[in-house]
């Protein structure tokens, strides 16, 4: 049996090899899938497939409960759509909701968590302001926080609804200020798609772009299998020669090609996406990557600890100069 | 890690422990459920941290589903640790079943189910019942089918809290019990192992025909509860009702068209007996 | 109340909503969000009355004389108020003044 979740990243890809699977394999799978936050992607991925009583029952439980997530975040980006009815500027929905609303095949079964909104920069007040008076507050009221979110991050601190009890995440890039690349928020915004309803989602290509800095640049690659999957699924849903050649040099626009390039050589190592012959270089350093990404036992539980903590440092790394990273562990340490 | 699987009514679990005695005290109290050939949920007791494996060990709680800031236990309560986390992924995680928070007993195929916060007696009543001749069906969640209706059983370790220990102590075979913890943080814990019948029969579901809000301490009386009371109560009792969405609306919207509801005050078990039986007998 | 200012609203579509009457209240379930709402009359009479028309207060006021003989004094200022609740929780929109 696999040792890691190269287990869950080949049920994803190719659902008939879980014909194989004995009862430890199984409950290795899911419990893999449910530490990714894949259980839902992976309950769709394997719909038709003829199972035992045990697995379909907890595939359903997940596909229940992907539906609950997928119908209140919906809702959610509905609620904002009507908060921000007098807002004359785009709103933009961002990550999983997006993909929903978009009806992207991205969305499948797919965990959402909070709303992510973005808006042009200059028009945060308004916005803060209609948001506040439609009965969402701010979670914490702590100054450093605040300050710290004000001064460097690409986003509101966050709101809160309080009645639904629902997070809202208001940005006005897509990458914290720190961060070496400086994207193009603008023009991400000026390229936005209109929905139906009003609403707006990015670009196929800056989709693309903004999901490949969050999978790299917005974390410690946690979740980074998921992450990889929506790219996998945007590629292969937009994949045209016109496609390819837009998005590189749209991402090299916004200073975000290296990320784009090592997203689409690490989706096709894993998930077999098909991306254009010239992109398919091997870079040294992607075997460490997929390390990380498939650093899980079959309990669900992280492994690789050494792994993971080159990349925790990187991440802070990345998004902070140095002496700003020294500051702000220091005030998390005395805080905690 | 060692590990121990077990099924409670529908649900299989995956316990992996760092040290084997929580799990051989996990085998002895469930000895007579079947095991669980691909569980459902996995849990974990995991020591807090490297040093806490050796010396004062202490047992943290995680899972398939988890609380962030849920504390560790000491080793000694390393089977109440379990059972909480057995039950976080029910609460948690259970999407197949409408879940209330209730306890419930079942006689000539239907459920009576008994609802209220911590202290109402709920679960010792369902114990006491379960001895007298009514098959215990659980004393922690009662799982409603969406497509029939029914009450399905989840019948894991009774967990005995405080007074009622040494109350069940008197009616109860020894053999059934678990070590007595000491000094929880839910005071005094002791488990017991339900009846053989309750756990050989914990496939089969029971038509709810009655629905009880005891409350412990007071004169015994009998009240009337409106609809929309009991709607909002059951919604608070429910860990799920939001996710299930439809199917949790429609499933609670007719379980209250169908089962009449009453709240109950009681001082001892022979009152809440007797009152049991009173309005067990009213049903037509 | 009634007069230029007045906002127009819709309504929920009736197929997205599940309604039960209990007692004195009714419970609404609201498929596109999921939730459910607990609420008295006249609530689901407006609901009811408004259909798939954008109304402002004094219409559904005279909607609901005429089919529920819910006629006081102050009806149009009480479904002016229970109208801003519920485009609050999103059971009608607010579709301009």
């Amino acid at each position: 049996m696999k040792r890691d979740a190269m287990l869950l990243v080949d049920a994803l890809r190719n659902p008939a090899s879980t014909a194989a699977l004995d009862a430890n394999g199984w409950t290795a799978l899911l419990a893999m899938a449910r530490a990714e936050q894949l259980i839902g992607t992976l309950a769709r991925r394997l719909s038709g497939l003829s199972l035992s009583d045990a697995v379909a029952g907890i595939l359903e439980e997940a596909r229940i409960n992907a539906e609950y997530q997928r119908r209140s975040a919906l809702w959610e980006a509905d609620c904002a759509r009507r908060a921000l009815a007098d807002y004359p500027g785009k709103v933009v929905l961002m990550k999983g909701t997006a993909y929903a609303a978009a009806g992207l095949k991205a969305s499948e079964g797919r965990h959402i968590g909070d709303l992510d909104i973005m808006v042009a920069h200059a028009d945060l007040p308004q916005v803060e302001a209609a948001l506040l008076a439609a009965g969402w507050e701010w979670v914490k009221d702590d100054a450093y926080d605040d300050a710290y979110y004000r001064d460097h991050m690409h986003e509101l601190p966050p709101l809160i609804h309080k009645e639904r009890d629902r997070m809202i995440d208001v940005h006005h890039t897509i990458l914290p200020l720190t961060a070496r690349p400086k994207p193009d928020a603008a023009a991400m915004l000026a390229d936005a798609v209109e929905l139906e309803n009003g609403l707006y989602v990015f670009s196929p290509t800056d989709m693309v772009i903004h999901s490949a800095a969050h999978l790299f640049a917005d974390g410690e690659l946690d979740g980074g299998l998921r992450n990889l999957w929506d790219i996998h699924c945007l590629l292969t849903e937009f994949a045209d020669d016109a496609f390819w050649l837009s998005l590189k040099s749209r991402a090299e626009h916004n200073q975000l090609w290296p990320a784009v390039h090592r997203a689409a050589r690490l989706a096709r190592q894993l998930y077999r996406t098909e991306i254009p012959k010239d992109w398919q270089s091997w870079h040294r350093k992607d075997k460490w990557y997929v390390l990380r990404l498939t650093a899980r036992d079959n309990w669900g539980r992280g492994t690789r600890k050494f792994t993971r903590l080159i990349f925790y440092i990187r991440s802070h790394w990345l998004r902070m100069p140095p002496l700003m990273l020294l500051r702000h562990l220091w005030v998390k340490w005395r805080k905690s | 890690m060692h590990e121990f699987r077990v099924k409670v009514g529908p649900v299989g679990f995956r316990i992996g422990s760092e040290w084997k005695r929580p799990l051989d005290q996990l085998a002895e109290l469930y000895r007579d459920y079947p095991a669980s050939d691909i569980p459902d949920y996995s849990v974990r007791l995991e020591a807090a941290s490297l040093p806490r494996r050796f010396f004062r060990p202490s047992v943290a709680i995680s899972g398939d589903y988890m609380l962030p800031d849920a504390a560790p236990l000491p080793l000694s309560q390393a089977l109440l640790a379990a059972e909480m986390a057995m039950n976080l992924q029910m609460a948690l995680g259970w999407r197949r079943h409408l879940l209330l928070h209730a306890s419930a007993v079942e006689k000539d195929g239907k459920a009576l189910i008994m609802t209220g916060a911590s202290g109402s007696g709920k679960s010792t009543l369902a114990a006491m019942l379960g001895c007298k001749g009514w098959r215990f069906m659980g004393d922690e969640f009662v799982l409603l089918d969406p497509v029939t209706g029914d009450a399905v059983p989840f019948p894991r370790l009774i967990s005995l809290k405080n007074e009622a220990i040494g109350a069940m102590q008197v009616t109860t075979l020894d053999g059934r019990f678990g070590p007595l913890m000491t000094g929880t943080p839910k005071g005094d814990i002791r488990h017991l192992v339900p009846a053989r019948d309750a756990i050989q029969a914990m496939n089969q579901p029971a038509k709810p025909a009655l629905l009880l809000f005891p409350s412990f301490g007071f004169e015994p009386t009998v009240r009337d509860i409106s609809p929309s009371e009991v709607f909002m109560r059951l919604t608070q009792a429910s860990t799920n009702y939001v996710a299930m969405g439809e199917a949790g609306f429609t499933t609670l919207t007719r379980f209250i068209n169908t089962v009449p509801a009453r709240a109950i005050d009681y001082r001892n078990g022979e009152e809440a007996e007797a009152l049991v039986s009173q309005l067990w007998g009213e049903l037509a | 109340m009634a007069g230029p200012q007045s906002p127009f609203y819709k309504a929920e579509p009736a197929d997205q909503l599940l309604t039960v009457p209990l007692d004195a209240m009714t419970v609404i379930y609201q498929r596109r969000s999921g939730i459910t709402h607990i609420v008295a009359e006249p609530v689901p009479e407006i609901l009811a009355v408004m259909g798939v028309d954008v109304l402002d207060a004094s219409g559904v006021a005279a909607r609901l004389a005429a089919q529920f003989d819910f006629e006081t004094e102050d009806a149009e200022a009480v479904v002016a108020s229970r109208l801003e609740e519920l485009a609050m929780i999103g059971l009608v929109e607010c579709v301009g003044a």
